[in-house]
């Protein structure tokens, strides 16, 4: 099922080009069990891809493949055109791929601000002496990296709790604060996993709307897991289908919604 | 009445009639206060970077020194001995990293612990095989270290300040503010503070955990070497220098595990109150030898009341 999308304009004019990653024919056990069988598809640069699936389906194996986090027996990752080799998650966050987690992993004992602020980590390279007595290029660095923090924490409307440990923080805040962060990064590729897990429905259609203005304003290539169907067809541009480590689907919403081995799986009897 | 006026007026009153003497035993006080915040430095930062408390903090003191002094007496020449001690703390970082942290990644913290407990033991085994178990000297001359004394006049009185001492303050605090400038400024202190936190969360915004790891282990290496050479100037090179750095745990626990300006400021405190106490009080009342007792039991009062150390950051419990 090898689609031949060109480099096109969306309906609401964002821009989708080539294939930033593709993943070919990966395989991932765990001992004796198979997590992910078989699967390849691609993401393309400034489009919302979703990855969708029963529990267990093997979606946050699979984004966790892609964050170098796990290494998959069989199957190449392929990034900006060339394989990528066995790589660190470290490595491959230096590389511009940039995650949040289901299971939010924030610094909690440091403040929102702070937190955001390691996202730009790997945005930092003036010399250690330099950076510690803050002379020839540190200083500019440092007031760039921090104008680009309030520019995100501003974009995701959480100045007022900038100077607020993170662990005082309810829910659905960390959950956008580990987004501020990771969006820190200016990542080539984020990666989110679940990221409306166990929101009520007015903070799912808050994070919704950021994930449409991240990807219109900044351009960031997005793939997500999410649970929530709904959701998941009005965000995404393409949608792969996953269901006990293989791929039953891949598209359009509309077209994995109207296949049949998908409405088997997953969704069970349409409602239309 | 006589030991309420040994409590309450008795001190303050010799204080004040001799402020010369006052500001000597302050001075002594803020020599070892200097080295136990170093001290604690050592032990804080690897706790925020892994989560780890380090028991071997105080024998790789005692490694540390003896390695020194070891290589000096095969004829190293001392400032070389110094620099190829340093590479040894180097490597023992590597080694630990590799060899005991890395196996253990995500066990729970009990189980570090005890890590800890098994490396200091091997270090007490491993030094004395090489370096042999009798109480050596500190090669203070050779280092160029002065070893005169500088005698001031304040008040009328005298203050006698040992220039040992002065160099040690000296470097110590250097050494602290260069940490301090390193953590709060520098990118790799920058990923120190945050990696503790969540591991998963660090890696995620490209932080290596076997770099930091391998960095805190040295920086608590080269912490070890320092305070190495200024206790062992005073007070010679043997086993029973871990004791100096089993002090560092009152210093913890005023200043709370996580908090680098806690360890300073408690570091200080501690070096001086303990002093303040066996002078006036201690000694009068208790018949001295207060000091190695006293931080711990002060120690154990704020525990009471600040569960979290004066400067820990509050616990804030969810429920």
């Amino acid at each position: 099922m090898k689609d031949t999308i060109e480099p096109h304009v969306t309906e609401d004019g964002r821009q989708i080009g080539g294939v930033l990653m593709e993943m070919k024919n990966i395989t991932l056990r765990f001992g004796g069990v198979v997590a992910i069988k078989d699967i390849s598809f691609d993401i393309r640069e400034g489009e919302i891809r979703a990855i969708i699936g029963p529990n267990g389906a093997g979606k946050s194996s699979m984004l966790n493949v892609i964050s170098g986090f796990y290494h998959p027996q069989e199957g190449e990752v392929w990034y900006r055109g060339a394989p990528r080799p066995p790589m660190k998650p470290y490595e491959v966050a230096r590389q511009g791929v940039g995650r949040t987690f289901q299971n939010i992993a924030l610094f909690e004992g440091m403040t929102v601000l702070d937190n955001v602020m390691t996202g730009r980590l790997t945005h930092m390279h003036a010399s250690i002496w330099d950076q510690a007595l803050w002379w020839g290029k540190a200083e500019a660095e440092e007031v760039h990296n921090r104008e680009q923090v309030e520019k995100i924490i501003d974009f995701l409307e959480i100045q007022a709790i900038r100077k607020t440990p993170v662990g005082r923080l309810p829910y659905g805040l960390k959950k956008r604060v580990e987004l501020a962060r990771a969006l820190a990064a200016e990542p080539s590729l984020l990666l989110l996993d679940e990221p409306m897990a166990g929101m009520n429905v007015e903070e799912k259609e808050d994070m919704s709307r950021f994930i449409l203005d991240v990807n219109d304003e900044f351009g960031t290539t997005i793939a997500l897991i999410e649970h929530d169907m709904g959701v998941v067809m009005d965000l995404s541009d393409r949608v792969v289908v996953m269901d006990y480590g293989k791929k039953i689907g891949d598209g359009t919403p509309d077209e994995v919604r109207s296949s049949q081995d998908v409405i088997d799986a997953y969704l069970g009897v349409p409602h239309e | 009445m006589e030991l309420l006026n040994k409590i309450f007026v008795a001190p303050f009153a010799d204080m004040v009639s001799a402020p010369d003497f006052l500001m000597q035993v302050l001075w002594e006080g803020l020599v070892s206060g200097v080295l136990y915040a170093l001290i604690a430095l050592g032990f804080v930062l690897i706790y925020r970077s892994s989560r780890i408390f380090n028991f071997a903090q105080g024998i790789m003191v005692v490694f540390a020194a003896l390695t020194l002094v070891g290589l000096h007496e095969m004829g190293v020449p001392a400032w070389i001995s110094v620099a190829l001690t340093l590479g040894v703390m180097f490597g023992l970082a590597v080694t630990v990293e590799r060899v005991v942290l890395r196996p253990l990644v995500g066990q729970p913290d009990i189980i570090l612990f005890m890590a800890t407990i098994g490396i200091t033991l091997f270090l007490i085994g491993f030094g004395e095989i090489i370096f042999g178990g009798e109480n050596k000297q500190m090669i203070t001359a050779d280092l160029g270290i002065p070893t005169g004394d500088v005698v001031l006049e304040p008040f009328g009185g005298l203050l006698i300040l040992q220039h040992i001492d002065i160099t040690a303050v000296v470097v110590a605090g250097l050494l602290v503010l260069g940490l301090l400038l390193f953590l709060n400024r520098t990118r790799m202190g920058r990923a120190i503070r945050a990696l503790g936190d969540d591991h998963q969360a660090a890696l995620s915004v490209g932080i290596s955990l076997q770099t930091v790891w391998v960095l805190v282990w040295f920086i608590a290496g080269i912490i070890a070497l320092v305070t190495g050479i200024a206790w062992g100037s005073r007070a010679g090179v043997s086993f029973a220098l871990e004791v100096i750095a089993y002090k560092a745990l009152p210093v913890l626990m005023l200043g709370g595990l996580e908090s680098i300006t806690g360890a300073i400021i408690g570091g200080l405190m501690i070096g001086m109150l303990e002093k303040l106490f066996e002078i006036y009080w201690g000694g009068p009342l208790l018949g001295g030898n207060t000091e190695s007792w006293f931080a711990y039991v002060l120690a154990l009062i704020v525990l009471l009341f600040r569960p979290q150390g004066l400067f820990g950051e509050k616990i804030i419990e969810r429920v």
